[in-house]
């Protein structure tokens, strides 16, 4: 027997192909949006895995330094340094920031990473061009998102850094390439003040007797001192010795440095569960409903094109064809466009993706998954074509 | 008459009560194997409520059919698959060729064997064998699309054909043909009657055909009746 879908399609198959075209691309951006939660899930994963720590020591009650602000004094890593089972800690500061640089103008995630050693957490964990900081100040580490170049003069706040080494996949959470600079820079940057704020804060604090009472000599200048001083950090990044699991070590530092420590598994879970909850749900709400259009669209289609046939439906009838024949005839069409449209929207979606500025990923068993989602929804969305088809009386074809 | 049609007695009720119309009260027709007759009649005759009860398409609300030497309707159907019976059984010639456009011309003779099972190459090759007697082999492969008036009608016949039923059911075949065509399928349809031993019914308002049939059945308020035509020869 003879594939009369397959024979139709090729009659009209430039019908076939235009519209299959159509809802490929609708099939892409539907691929697309998917992509852009795998990618915000993987911007998530990577920057946990970029940090090469087992444990995120932050602020008692804040789910810091990625999800929410969180301080702690940066001389708490010390103490924890002698704790059973620590291979290595370091302090780490974020900051988001715009910066310009020539015709490029980035956000860009900024870390203040300890420089002193090399391979402490925090640190870049590999470079594609350059070295790593290696002065204690003014030297950046860029990721290549960012657009900069060995040897380019970036600005972040009031100084000027020069980019000595490119890094790659380095991104926050949000997607926004990162760029390292040293702890005391980045420090100071978090909480640097304008000129004007500074003379103000310092009439202030003179203006206040408490802190300058004459019979305390020399209290005035230890206050605008300390003030003058930004000694915290949002967290320290801890290695864990082998031997040790990361919950055993980071039990005793709950305990004892009255500090928030999260694992490996549970800072996923804050990155995925919390800080891109809302903009999953905003992405499901897109698929759900462009898979409905999708749906309406292969519906419509295939109904116009059954409705068109009408005539030869009640031929095919007339001449004694099953029901089952032709509705596997209107199934078949259905899956045919479903398989163009679904060819068209992955090489679509494939060639688009690396232009959006945010990371696309693209992942096979989505895209498995969006193939057997794609064939029944042709199959379901052909059934109303098919009613319409069965419901043809074949003495239509004789008229009268 | 094992390959002829015999209708007794037919009759086809629409509707029930006071809105009920009898569109056929007592039909009777015999048309032997090759045997061309002409069934003609005005409108709102009964002419196609009677091809529907011939096609199998409508059911009638009494009398007999017999299809072949077998009886397919007494009272009640006494076939299941009526689609079946349509297939092998009966053959449609339409008023408009109404070939399947996205089949070409083999396939679209040959497609009513494949329905019944045969494969696509014992299929294609009685086909051909038809569009060969038809003087249409050469279009074959030509898509319907391309075809003229005569050529389609000619392929619809084979189409009818190609199952070798014991009758044809021939509804306005040369109303959209000029005199010399509408005579040249008419002719075809004596031919093939004969080659085949197929009884065929022709329902027509041309009066350019109507003197080729050697009996005519006049249909008038739901009823037959039988006349000795002209025969002419063309």
């Amino acid at each position: 027997m003879i594939s009369l879908a397959g024979r139709d399609i090729a009659h009209s198959w430039g019908k076939f192909v235009f519209t299959g075209v159509g809802l490929g691309l609708l099939i892409g951006v539907t691929m697309t949006m998917a992509g852009v939660y795998r990618g915000m899930v993987d911007d998530a994963k990577v920057l946990l895995d970029n940090s090469g720590a087992d444990l995120w020591i932050v602020q008692q009650g804040t789910l810091g330094p990625y999800a929410e602000a969180s301080s702690i004094y940066d001389d708490e890593y010390r103490g924890i340094l002698g704790m059973a089972g620590v291979d290595a800690a370091a302090n780490v500061t974020y900051l988001t920031s715009q910066i310009s640089q020539g015709d490029l103008d980035v956000r860009v995630m900024v870390a203040g990473i300890v420089t002193t050693e090399a391979g402490l957490p925090g640190q870049p964990r590999f470079l594609v061009e350059g070295r790593h900081i290696t002065r204690g100040h003014y030297e950046a580490v860029a990721d290549v998102k960012t657009g900069f170049k060995i040897g380019d003069e970036v600005k972040i706040r009031r100084n000027h850094y020069t980019v000595v080494g490119l890094t790659k996949r380095m991104v926050s959470s949000s997607g926004d390439p990162m760029l390292f600079i040293p702890l005391k820079d980045a420090q100071q940057a978090q909480f640097l003040k304008d000129n004007d704020a500074i003379l103000n804060q310092r009439r202030r604090t003179a203006a206040n007797p408490a802190f300058n009472n004459p019979a305390v000599p020399g209290l005035l200048d230890a206050v605008l001192a300390s003030q003058s001083v930004n000694p915290f950090v949002n967290a320290v990044l801890v290695r864990v010795s082998a031997g040790f699991t990361p919950e055993q070590v980071a039990e005793p530092i709950r305990k004892w440095k009255r500090l928030q420590v999260y694992t490996r598994a549970q800072m996923e879970s804050i990155l995925i569960e919390k800080l891109i909850k809302t903009a999953a749900k905003q992405i499901a709400m897109f698929l759900v409903i462009l898979a409905i259009v999708s749906a309406a669209i292969v519906a419509f289609i295939i109904y116009t094109l059954t409705i068109g046939k009408i005539r030869e439906i009640a031929v095919l009838k007339l001449i004694g064809t099953k029901n089952r024949t032709i509705a596997a005839m209107i199934i078949q069409q259905s899956i045919g466009l479903g398989l163009i449209g679904f060819v068209i929207g992955k090489i679509a979606a494939t060639f688009w993706a690396p232009i959006f500025p945010k990371y696309i990923l693209l992942e096979p068993s989505d895209a498995a998954t969006g193939f057997v989602l794609i064939m029944v929804i042709c199959v379901l969305a052909s059934l109303i074509a098919i009613r319409a088809a069965l419901k043809v009386d074949p003495a239509e074809a004789i008229g009268g | 008459m094992a390959r002829g049609i015999i209708i007794e007695d037919l009759y086809k009720k629409y509707g029930e009560g006071d809105t009920a119309v009898e569109a056929l009260k007592g039909v009777n027709m015999q048309v032997g194997p090759g045997e061309v007759v002409g069934l003609v009649g005005p409108s709102g005759s009964g002419k196609s409520t009677l091809l529907k009860c011939l096609g199998a398409v409508i059911e009638p609300t009494n009398g007999r059919m017999i299809l072949g030497g077998e009886t397919i309707y007494d009272q009640k159907w006494n076939i299941k698959d009526l689609g079946a019976l349509r297939r092998d059984s009966i053959g449609f010639v339409f008023q408009a060729p109404y070939l399947i456009p996205f089949l070409d011309v083999i396939d679209n003779v040959a497609l009513i064997l494949m329905l019944a099972g045969k494969s696509n190459d014992e299929s294609r090759k009685r086909a051909m064998k038809l569009l060969e007697a038809l003087d249409v082999a050469h279009r074959a492969k030509a898509m319907p699309s391309q075809l003229s008036g005569g050529e389609q009608q000619r392929v619809a016949i084979a189409r009818a054909l190609v199952s070798h039923p014991p009758v044809i059911l021939a509804d306005e075949p040369t109303a959209p043909l000029d005199s010399e065509r509408a005579l040249a399928v008419v002719k075809i349809l004596h031919e093939m009657a004969k080659q085949y031993e197929t009884a065929i019914i022709v329902v027509t308002h041309d009066e350019k055909i109507i003197p080729t049939f050697k009996r005519i059945y006049h249909i008038r308020d739901g009823k037959t009746v039988e006349e000795a035509g002209e025969g002419r020869e063309i």
